[in-house]
């Protein structure tokens, strides 16, 4: 886990452990919010922990978390605020855990999101990290349990991965922080806009799917040009989301940007 | 109304797509995400073969999760995880006691009475207040820390999703959703946290019945009062050598009956009031892992036992002046505790209870943990037995197990009321704590009043029924 290419003092991993302040539930006068989300059972909140010096609850299963977790950490002189989304397979699908990470992801608009994968089973973990990347651009992922994947013979190239995705890929062992510090690096890189990631986009084979997709962008580009993640809206559109809808109607999605996180989400436990 | 317009159109040009893509949109859109996945995953993972993946773990399931094995492995690991609460929670526990009531309540009571403190106050605070806090600590204390990294181990492990895996095939026989497993695995520790957990659960209906019916989970703060009857009713009755095992098998016959309850009701919902297609759904068997047994260890007792230990004391506190107060007002020289007994008694033995009992269980409606001291306080004060406790309303902890069993037995209670005991503290309203986020869950008064009273009418039921049993035979 050494830095090769970078010998300079800010790179150094002992620099940026360093450099983490864990500021657990202070979260006053945060500069960038940064989303934790992923599939079940992938380390979320063990992440999560490590970064803020909390103590949410961990367990081996999936649904551990059902709610949204919050916390806080320093890190270069800037304070983040770290979401803890409960555990996806997927953001198609209605059930109340998973609104929960998806209104996040589209709505609270985090300055970064980190999508935490199992590495043992990429693959499918990968469906998700297809939806969300549709939905943000500030993304990147975190090859959690890496230990295990290379325990059991898989072997993961990072590199091919971050390029075939458009995020930086960082490979971690969150249970004993291992790749944390390459983690925090890249967090604040995204965050302050050093790092532009160009996010894979998803390509369908039904070519009516993707030029339905394109007409319904052009018309929201004219309609609501500040809109981020005009894509999935789109896809949204046609499968004839009633919310998505609506807040086409009354203007409201023109105003996403506006919109407080602590005002869209619950205050949950 | 230009704005109107262009919105229109995009919502009217999405209708008109929507058509002329087909119905299988979604099938379309998941195909698409999952041949992306596959073609992203397939350049960048490579498969060593130097060994079979995961060749423990398929061997451990095998074993854990298997048709024959996994339910009896299932109670083994129960019974074993209990027997340790029990046996290991015995000596800390009237060592505690010893501390705290014993020695620590006289001297504050003196200490209070030098300061010239008021008669009354000094009752409230040190008879009431304190005594019962300090009950609850020495009482919940130790299996709480025994109990807790034990079941935490296990979490950690990778285990409660074989639970789940194994309990599946039951609950989606009673038209019930499989993941009700794993939220009912949670109400084992809490059932407020139960409550929350069944937003795992997609569809309204299975996570209603999974809300209803979490209550069905023995909670940890009825672990206590079942460990105590149990030990004193069957134990009692048992030679020495069986005692501990057979006090342990009947907590463990109480929390099976829970389960099977909580399957025959989601069945009965199902088939009444909550009538519907079971939802399909995937379980993710996740890893085993080796538990960090040393963080465990420490995040378990002071995330868990000292959280929950603290919410026990909050609610203790209040109670313990409450029970004080009913037991030192009188009217026409009767406390409102004993008027209230004595008109409830003649109820209450139709259900081979007491109105102590009924009484206690009012009061308990915060905190399920304080029933017992409730019920041991309320019997002293009934009896006028002075040789123990310190006078009316004062909570107090008996340096033995046969010396709560003298004042049971004193208070006229046979194997029929400590078994009826058992079986009540298992089917009652749950705590306020659970009744609020059930509401907050719900949003619904209906459903919040079904999952309260439902327990209760079941409760009264069976105790009911084994009484007249009982009667049969005696």
């Amino acid at each position: 886990m050494t830095n090769k290419e970078n010998p300079n003092c800010a790179n150094c991993p002992v620099h940026n452990t360093g450099n983490l302040k864990k500021l657990g539930i202070n979260m006053d006068n945060f500069d960038f919010v940064v989303a934790l989300a992923g599939n079940p059972n992938t380390g979320k909140s063990t992440v999560f922990n490590y970064l803020t010096g909390l103590r949410q609850h961990t367990g081996n299963w999936p649904g551990k978390t059902v709610t949204r977790a919050e916390g806080g950490f320093e890190y270069a002189g800037k304070k983040y605020k770290v979401v803890d989304l409960p555990g996806t397979y997927s953001l198609l699908s209605t059930s109340a855990d998973e609104e929960v990470a998806r209104d996040f992801i589209l709505f609270g608009q985090p300055d970064v999101t980190v999508i935490i994968v199992d590495s043992t089973r990429l693959e499918r973990n990968l469906n998700l990290v297809i939806q969300i990347l549709e939905i943000t651009d500030r993304a990147l992922l975190c090859l959690n349990l890496i230990d295990e994947a290379k325990r059991n013979g898989i072997e993961i190239n990072d590199r091919i991965l971050s390029k075939q995705l458009g995020i930086p890929v960082i490979p971690t062992n969150a249970r004993i922080g291992q790749g944390i510090n390459e983690l925090l690096k890249m967090i604040s890189e995204i965050a302050t806009g050093n790092y532009i990631c160009k996010p894979f986009k998803m390509k369908s084979n039904s070519q009516e799917l993707n030029k339905s997709i394109d007409e319904i962008v052009e018309l929201l580009i004219e309609e609501f040009p500040n809109l981020p993640n005009k894509r999935w809206v789109a896809l949204r559109l046609l499968e004839g989301d009633q919310s998505i809808i609506n807040s086409i109607r009354s203007g409201e999605l023109g105003n996403l940007n506006d919109f407080k996180i602590s005002s869209y989400l619950p205050p949950d436990n | 109304m230009l704005d109107n317009y262009n919105r229109e159109k995009i919502i009217s040009t999405a209708n008109k797509l929507r058509w002329e893509i087909g119905e299988n949109l979604y099938d379309t859109l998941m195909e698409s995400i999952y041949q992306n996945a596959k073609e992203i995953a397939d350049k960048a993972v490579t498969y060593s073969d130097k060994k079979p993946p995961f060749s423990l773990d398929r061997t451990l399931d095998k074993v854990l999760t298997s048709k024959f094995s996994g339910l009896p492995i299932m109670l083994l690991m129960l019974a074993i995880v209990f027997w340790l609460t029990i046996v290991g929670s015995n000596y800390p526990s009237s060592l505690l006691a010893y501390i705290l009531v014993d020695s620590l309540h006289p001297y504050l009571k003196e200490l209070l009475t030098s300061l010239n403190f008021p008669m009354w106050l000094n009752g409230l605070l040190i008879d009431g207040a304190y005594l019962s806090t300090a009950w609850v600590v020495s009482v919940m204390l130790p299996p709480m820390a025994i109990f807790f990294p034990l079941f935490t181990l296990l979490e950690d492990f990778g285990y409660l999703p074989r639970v789940a895996f194994n309990m599946d095939a039951l609950y989606r026989k009673a038209g019930a959703h499989g993941k009700q497993a794993l939220t009912m695995a949670m109400g084992f520790g809490c059932n407020a946290a139960g409550v929350i957990s069944t937003r795992i659960i997609d569809s309204p209906r299975e996570r209603l019945i999974a809300i209803i019916t979490n209550n069905f989970s023995l909670c940890n703060g009825r672990w206590p009062t079942q460990i105590l009857i149990a030990t004193i009713f069957i134990g009692g009755i048992a030679p020495a050598y069986l005692a501990g095992f057979l006090s342990a098998a009947a907590v463990i016959f109480i929390a099976v009956l829970g389960i099977f309850l909580s399957l025959l009701v989601s069945w009965f919902l199902t088939k009444t009031l909550l009538k519907g297609e079971i939802s399909a759904f995937s379980l993710e068997l996740p890893p085993y892992r080796p538990p960090r047994i040393l963080q465990t260890l420490y995040t378990s007792l002071i995330d868990r036992t000292i959280f929950v230990l603290w919410r026990a004391i909050i609610f203790a506190l209040p109670a313990g002046m409450i029970i004080w107060l009913v037991s030192n007002i009188t009217v026409e020289n009767i406390s409102l505790a004993n008027h209230f007994i004595s008109a409830v008694n003649p109820i209450a033995f139709w259900f081979g209870l007491n109105g102590v009992i009924f009484l206690a269980y009012v009061i308990a409606i915060p905190a399920n943990e304080i029933v017992i001291p409730t019920i041991l306080m309320l019997t002293v004060s009934q009896l006028g037995l002075t040789e123990f406790g310190a006078g009316s309303g004062v909570l107090f902890e008996l340096d033995s197990i046969s010396d709560t069993a003298q004042i049971l037995y004193s208070g006229g209670w046979t194997l029929l009321t400590g078994i009826n005991l058992m079986l009540f503290s298992l089917l009652h309203n749950p705590c306020s704590t659970t009744i609020f986020t059930i509401y907050k869950e719900t949003k619904s008064w209906k459903w919040t009043a079904v999952s309260t009273f439902l327990p209760i009418i079941l409760g009264l039921t069976i105790t009911f029924l084994t009484t007249q049993i009982y009667n049969l035979f005696n």
